[in-house]
């Protein structure tokens, strides 16, 4: 596992295409930045491989250290995000839900809002907002403590002590993030669809919460709900996964990490746009 | 049939070459021939960025040569993987300035191995860290996190961290370095009691090997030696050797250090 991890690092601190000096020509700059995009996107799926591997084979290893860290992180990627997400929920059900909700009732087009809240805050909004949110505050802080660590030779030290990295470093954020984003989506969810109608009975729209609540209901299926949590546990992974390789393999001194930090939380919204619109293809296919 | 038949090495290197770990590119030092027998103290000496540490980690296989080979208590360092890792716990290593991890406490970081190797409690782990803590004066200091606690302790932290696995080789990168007179004076005495059986050990002498930038402090009558000059890895023998080098880098190794004298 060492070796190919080692592997991965070696081939993401490939440094030819960086040290190199300007292009002469555009064609020049587009093909170095598109091999080292693919450079990048290699080494992230066989980081990503490797921490799948590490998941299901140390399942059962050292128990009593890794639950509490896995506690810590799903505390840290959800609980601890809840009175933002309030915030964030209260935000969303003015500015989008009771917005849309008194827009179609002015036009007598309330049969529409069940579907209509479903595409957009269930399908779409909710998971890509609450993972955009938890990439800025968590993924950034994981590249940080991640590059940190590694800047001051914590991770030669647990290699030291017999301890694989990926299990104690990685594992637990990938199942805190994954979990952490599928609870706060719900979250979001339920609370942007409840002040949403609040909203819109502030401005006297006729529809009963009932009638409200009953119409979203109807138009939520089984595939929501399946690719819903799909989706939420997709976003997780791949928010951790980027985020971890990047303060993991990347960074070996300190004044790297801040660089690091701002190039891993661009390629996890590009993860982040790239899963959604994989599922948006799901949803159309199914 | 050759000595290391009889008395199987703890560490063997063979042609081994010394990359370097910030730069797999680079070799440090060439053709490493080095044979470590159980019980051995051994003490490899160079100047900064002469390898010593990059040395070290292979010899704890944390690194593997480019080439020759490189085997610990018979195990060869390009196989170590989870099957090994019985091999790899038998040796503890402490880094030079220590390397403990920032976000636990001293106690976390002395009980972390024991933990995770044996998957215990806080609770089932907290007699044994407590014990060590104990007997390095730690103690005091055991709530505090790295980045409260000064560098003497810091680095006596990282000896209780490798020393809870209870190792039976322990590798040491540079321990003196930054120490004051009094912890110098402690960590020279403790290593001779590593050395010669503890009974925390239940009386096991530990097989010893420090890297060091200053020759002087470590002048002892059963050491061995070895030196790291322009990427090559001479063994000097006894200190008997040491004193009868003609190597200039010897020389200043065993040098007053400038500004100590008037």
């Amino acid at each position: 596992m060492r070796g190919d991890l080692a592997k991965v690092f070696e081939l993401a601190n490939t440094q030819v295409f960086r040290r190199a000096p300007l292009p002469k020509s555009y064609t020049d700059f587009i093909g170095r930045k598109l091999f080292l995009a693919i450079l990048t996107a290699q080494g992230l799926g066989a980081f990503a491989l490797i921490t799948l591997a590490v998941i299901l084979k140390k399942s059962g290893v050292a128990q009593s250290v890794m639950q509490p860290r896995v506690r810590h992180e799903i505390s840290r990627a959800g609980v601890a995000l809840m009175p933002m997400f309030l915030f964030i929920a209260l935000a969303l059900g003015f500015l989008v839900v009771g917005q849309t909700v008194s827009a179609l009732a002015k036009v007598g087009a309330t049969d529409y809002l069940g579907s209509t809240m479903v595409i957009v805050i269930v399908r779409e909004l909710g998971p890509l907002l609450t993972a955009v949110l938890v990439l800025a505050r968590v993924g950034t802080a994981n590249v940080i403590e991640l590059g940190t660590a590694r800047a001051l030779g914590e991770v030669e030290a647990l290699e030291a002590l017999g301890i694989d990295p990926v299990h104690y470093l990685i594992v637990p954020r990938v199942i805190g993030m994954a979990l952490g984003i599928f609870a706060l989506t719900i979250y979001l969810i339920l609370g942007a669809l409840g002040s949403g109608y609040l909203f819109a009975f502030l401005q006297d729209v006729a529809l009963t919460p009932g009638d409200y609540f009953r119409q979203i209901a109807e138009a939520l299926n089984w595939l929501d709900f399946a690719l819903l949590a799909l989706k939420t546990l997709a976003f997780g992974f791949f928010i951790a996964v980027v985020t971890c390789y990047h303060g993991l393999a990347q960074p070996l001194r300190l004044e790297e990490v801040s660089r690091v930090a701002v190039r891993a939380v661009t390629q996890g919204v590009i993860a982040c746009v790239l899963v959604d619109a994989v599922f948006i293809v799901l949803y159309l296919a199914i | 049939m050759s000595e290391t038949d009889f008395h199987p090495a703890v560490i063997e290197m063979a042609a081994a070459s010394i990359g370097a770990l910030r730069d797999t590119t680079l070799t440090e030092v060439e053709d490493v021939n080095w044979w470590v027998q159980p019980g051995e103290f051994w003490v490899v000496a160079g100047q900064q960025y002469s390898g010593k540490s990059d040395l070290l980690m292979h010899a704890a296989g944390l690194m593997t040569p480019a080439r020759g080979s490189c085997r610990v208590f018979g195990c060869e360092t390009k196989n170590f993987g989870e099957a090994q890792i019985a091999e790899r716990l038998r040796v503890g290593f402490v880094f030079a300035g220590g390397k403990l991890f920032s976000q636990l406490t001293v106690a976390e970081n002395v009980a972390l191995p024991l933990r995770y190797q044996k998957n215990l409690a806080p609770a089932d782990a907290a007699r044994p860290v407590a014990d060590l803590l104990e007997w390095l004066e730690l103690a005091p200091f055991a709530d505090i996190t790295p980045s409260n606690l000064a560098a003497n302790w810091r680095q006596r932290a990282a000896l209780a961290r490798a020393l809870i696995l209870q190792p039976e080789l322990l590798l040491l990168d540079n321990p003196l370095g930054g120490l004051d007179g009094r912890h110098r004076q402690w960590l020279l005495k403790f290593l001779e009691q590593l050395w010669t059986g503890h009974e925390f050990f239940g009386g096991r002498p530990l097989t010893l090997v420090v890297t060091t930038d200053d020759l002087r402090a470590w002048q002892h009558p059963r050491r061995k030696f070895a030196v790291l000059e322009e990427k090559t890895f001479s063994v000097l023998g006894a200190w008997d050797g040491v004193k009868s080098a003609a190597s200039p880098a010897v020389k200043e190794l065993l040098a007053e250090p400038v500004g100590t004298t008037i």
